[in-house]
């Protein structure tokens, strides 16, 4: 069976999302580049895999998908993994609440703390917004209250299980500790120890290395 | 049986998103108001349901759920029939398109046309706070530029997710719905026909006329 096509670079977020979700149910991948830089993303052929033209999109045979968490969801189902518990009605909602609160509130948040920590200064040699950062930061502490609560209390977030709604947040963590910022998450130790736990998985610190190498 | 329980106002648009799931599957439901005013979303009840003090959530017997997206996902695989399946959780493919919209609409959709909704009616009729037309115009923008991207989608398929109607269809209820009655700018599907078809085509639905009539603001 010929494998399956990721289309963007790994250093996304939200292409790595898709990445680590290919090496949890260990199925064979084909990354192809999109360059950002030249507006490949806004033009044809890649606005017909991802008519908003962004990235990532996914290729299975006929199938193209866009969206990370709905091509996430499609590999899992695929390979039956564990990491949705679709079988569990009170797991899979509990799963399901927490990629919410993952894409809903600390990837908006995210977003502009990486765009300003990381992108703009490092790859665009420009000046942070510090009181964009700040707001955000801010933000970001009033999230980890309810995350920490929450971790006091189950070892993972949907449950004592591991999913889905963990694994999607290793992008935007690793890419916070490339910033200055990362210390933010000290305050929270049961926050600290769920993602050491998360970022020692070897599907996730092989996408790491592929986020370093290829840019 | 005991009925789930809805925390929230019916007039949220993450309430009705939950709502329209409840009706389109003819599940019994409790709707138990928060009193927001009073601060009834920040008080430690309603905090231990949603630890983000918003709206809703939901009770069904030990069961307690937040985030209206995932609230409604579950709701609709509880209830799943022959007849009734939004999520096409049993088709690979289906699911995925499914998925792909019901994201969209999280994160293309709503983004663009709730800012429309919140200025032009929330915040004048219910926080006494004047529009921002700068923020009106610049959603406007964005609006019509995920509108046409619907349009190309909708003129090949029925529905979002293909030929079925789907849970990302029903997503879009609430948002859309305040935009076409309480806002002035009901005109702007009129520019893209198979998106004004499709609407009309949902709002013809009996859950959605009958949310409708509670939530409209005409007299």
């Amino acid at each position: 069976m010929a494998p399956v096509k990721v289309y963007g670079l790994p250093m996304n977020g939200s292409v790595a999302r898709v990445l680590v979700c290919l090496e949890e149910v260990g199925a064979e991948y084909e990354v192809v580049a999109v360059d950002l830089h030249t507006g490949e993303h806004k033009r044809l052929p890649h606005l017909a895999r991802n008519p908003f033209g962004q990235v990532p999109a996914f290729q299975d045979g006929d199938l193209i998908l866009f969206e990370s968490r709905a091509i996430s969801k499609y590999i899992l189902r695929k390979e039956s993994s564990d990491l949705l518990r679709e079988n569990n009605l009170s797991e899979s909602a509990m799963v399901d609440v927490w990629l919410d609160v993952e894409s809903q509130k600390f990837d908006s948040v995210m977003l502009p703390i990486i765009f300003q920590g990381l992108v703009i200064p490092v790859y665009m040699g420009g000046t942070s917004d510090l009181k964009v950062l700040e707001e955000n930061l801010e933000k970001l502490k009033e999230i980890m209250e309810v995350y920490e609560e929450r971790l006091s209390k189950s070892k993972y977030l949907a449950g004592d299980f591991i999913s889905l709604a963990d694994i999607s947040h290793f992008p935007m963590v690793h890419l916070l500790h490339e910033t200055p910022y990362a210390s933010v998450l000290d305050a929270y130790p049961h926050v600290k120890a769920w993602i050491a736990g998360v970022m020692d998985r070897p599907t996730v610190k092989k996408v790491i290395g592929l986020m370093k190498t290829f840019g | 049986m005991t009925p789930v329980k809805v925390f929230g106002p019916a007039a949220s648009t993450n309430v009705a998103r939950v709502l329209v799931c409840l009706e389109e599957v003819g599940a019994e439901y409790e709707l138990v108001d928060i009193d927001f005013p009073g601060k009834g979303h920040k008080r430690p009840e309603h905090l231990a349901r949603n630890p983000f003090g918003q709206v809703p959530a939901l009770q069904d017997g030990d069961l307690v759920l937040f985030e209206s997206r995932a609230i409604a996902k579950c709701v609709l695989r509880k209830y799943k029939s022959e007849q009734v399946d939004l999520l096409r959780e049993g088709n690979l493919e289906e699911a995925a398109l499914v998925d792909i919209w019901t994201e969209v609409e999280a994160h293309q959709y709503h983004p663009a046309l709730s800012p429309i909704v919140l200025e032009c009616f929330i915040y004048p009729t219910l926080r006494g706070l004047p529009t921002n037309q700068r923020i009106v115009d610049e959603s406007l923008e964005k609006a019509k530029k995920v509108l046409e991207i619907y349009e190309a989608h909708l003129s090949k398929h029925k529905y979002l997710a293909g030929d079925f109607v789907s849970f990302a269809d029903l997503n879009h209820f609430a948002c859309t719905f305040y935009l076409m009655d309480a806002t002035p700018y009901a005109s702007l599907f009129d520019s893209y026909p198979h998106v004004k078809a499709w609407w009309d085509d949902l709002m013809s639905r009996p859950s959605m006329k009958k949310l409708g009539a509670g939530m409209t603001t005409r007299v």
